[in-house]
């Protein structure tokens, strides 16, 4: 249970067991397994290089795991057979780099795939684009494009775009590490009040401030593997293995409360 | 003074038509070709790839006048399979800008940024979507600057066809001086070249002016050519 008992937890959404992944001769993923369950939010934490970002992209299969088995629901999408872009669109990914689409405005970004990959008409996306957009507080910005927006509003932006999909989940890639300092606090403000609607997130991030507001709990992963996962209260009082405690009090330094 | 207005209509009249009608000829070619291989040449298997790639550098290392020659006398004398010489002009520069427009757009494929495919995957599109709906917009607009450039050569090489006797601005050009001379002296040379240089200039200037109004149409903010100043 969380810091906070802010809602029940639901059935099972995702369910990652043994997922390696191999660059050339280095096994960045070496089978790690997790759950997510609706409505929880969990943050992964760890030295860089560690394969938390690898990790993620091998849930939505933006990178091909080696071995392994990712299940959304009761749906293997790591099954050969599965369609995976219908899988990916009811997984949202929020990238450290933004990624919005250059060329479009905020509101095309975040219409654009609701229209062309859920086939929503442009009146109705239209509208639940403006809505999201006004959920991440930009609905002022809707005609501005990427290059005319700060890094925070575009990061804001582009979780409007995740959400449009209504996903399942949504993955956050350290989605505030590209940010100048003074911008950080709103896209976190944004991931908490989320978190509190409910939403399920797996978030790597470092900022231990969010993940006491609202985490479920923090896993630390150290060589490709997670070594470590509970509360935030537990692994901060009461970490199982000493690593655990050094990285938190380190990041704790680093990045402040 | 009469002789410079009738030269001047002579060459507007029985010249650039012609020289127009081959350089639009020549950019459509580039185009249809082009673009195609350019897409496969990024994402094409790899057999497909490297079919693209050698077909540019054939065609971008053999100089254009040799290409001319080749595609007229060379298949006439050899082969006997004698073309047009408008003909022989329009395939032998045609597949030569088609090499120079591919590299254009692949360059321009290619710099738009990995994370746009990715961000475009992520929300379930399928990479032809992706492709179709994010990259080529982009790419699009990055290879205008350089396409201009394509159409001042293009334009300027068809001065080339008139080697092979097609009646375009610079063949009208010579039979216009090599008449006039007899009459007048031969300074004219120089007179009727400079209005033919004249002619090709104002064609390019023109011609650059109206792609400069196309891309300021399309810009977005983000697509700036860098080292533009800033406004």
């Amino acid at each position: 249970m969380g810091p906070e008992q802010k809602h029940t937890l639901g059935e099972t959404v995702l369910r990652v067991e043994g997922v390696h992944k191999t660059y050339g001769d280095n096994h960045v993923l070496r089978g790690v397994s997790l759950q997510m369950r609706r409505g929880e939010t969990k943050v992964i934490i760890g030295p860089s290089g560690t394969g938390k970002s690898t990790l993620l992209r091998c849930i939505n299969q933006l990178t091909i795991p080696d071995e392994g088995h990712v299940w959304l629901g009761d749906r293997e999408i790591t099954h050969p057979k599965e369609d995976i872009n219908r899988a990916r669109a009811q997984i949202g990914f929020v990238f450290q780099s933004f990624n919005l689409f250059t060329h479009l405005t905020a509101l095309k970004n975040v219409r654009i795939a609701p229209m062309k990959v859920n086939g929503m008409g442009k009146v109705e996306a239209t509208k639940l684009a403006m809505t999201e957009l006004e959920r991440v507080g930009l609905a002022d910005k809707a005609d501005a494009y990427p290059a005319e927006l700060s890094g925070g509003q575009q990061q804001r932006v582009s979780i409007a775009r995740a959400l449009a999909m209504s996903p399942q989940l949504i993955l956050f890639d350290e989605p505030t590490s590209a940010l100048d300092p003074e911008l950080i606090g709103e896209v976190l403000s944004v991931m908490v009040s989320l978190a509190k609607e409910g939403m399920t997130m797996l978030v790597v991030s470092h900022e231990m401030g969010f993940a006491r507001a609202v985490a479920d709990e923090i896993i630390f992963m150290e060589g490709g593997g997670i070594l470590e996962q509970g509360p935030p209260e537990q692994l901060f009082r009461n970490p199982q293995h000493a690593r655990t405690g050094e990285f938190l009090n380190k990041i704790t330094e680093l990045y402040g409360e | 003074m009469s002789t410079i207005w009738q030269s001047l209509y002579l060459l507007v009249a029985k010249g650039l038509p012609t020289t127009i009608l081959l350089t639009l000829a020549l950019l459509g070619m580039g185009i249809l070709l082009g673009f195609p291989i350019a897409f496969l040449q990024v994402y094409g298997y790899r057999p497909i790839r490297w079919f693209c790639r050698g077909y540019e550098q054939v065609f971008r290392g053999i100089p254009a006048l040799v290409l001319i020659l080749l595609f007229h006398s060379g298949l006439s004398r050899s082969f006997g399979i004698l073309l047009p010489p408008f003909v022989s002009g329009l395939i032998a520069l045609g597949l030569r800008s088609s090499a120079y427009q591919s590299q254009i757009f692949r360059g321009a494929i290619q710099s738009v940024s990995e994370g746009q495919m990715l961000a475009a995957r992520s929300v379930g599109m399928s990479k032809l979507q992706a492709v179709w709906r994010i990259v080529l917009p982009q790419a699009f607009r990055l290879s205008i600057p350089p396409w201009t450039n394509e159409y001042s050569s293009v334009l300027k090489d068809t001065s080339l066809v008139s080697a092979i006797g097609v009646l375009e601005l610079l063949k009208q050009t010579t039979l216009i001086f090599t008449r006039v001379q007899f009459i007048h002296g031969s300074r004219w040379i120089l007179v009727i070249l400079i209005l033919a240089a004249l002619i090709y200039w104002v064609l390019t200037y023109f011609g650059n002016a109206g792609l400069g109004f196309l891309e300021n149409r399309m810009r977005i903010p983000g697509f700036e050519v860098k080292g533009q100043v800033e406004r």
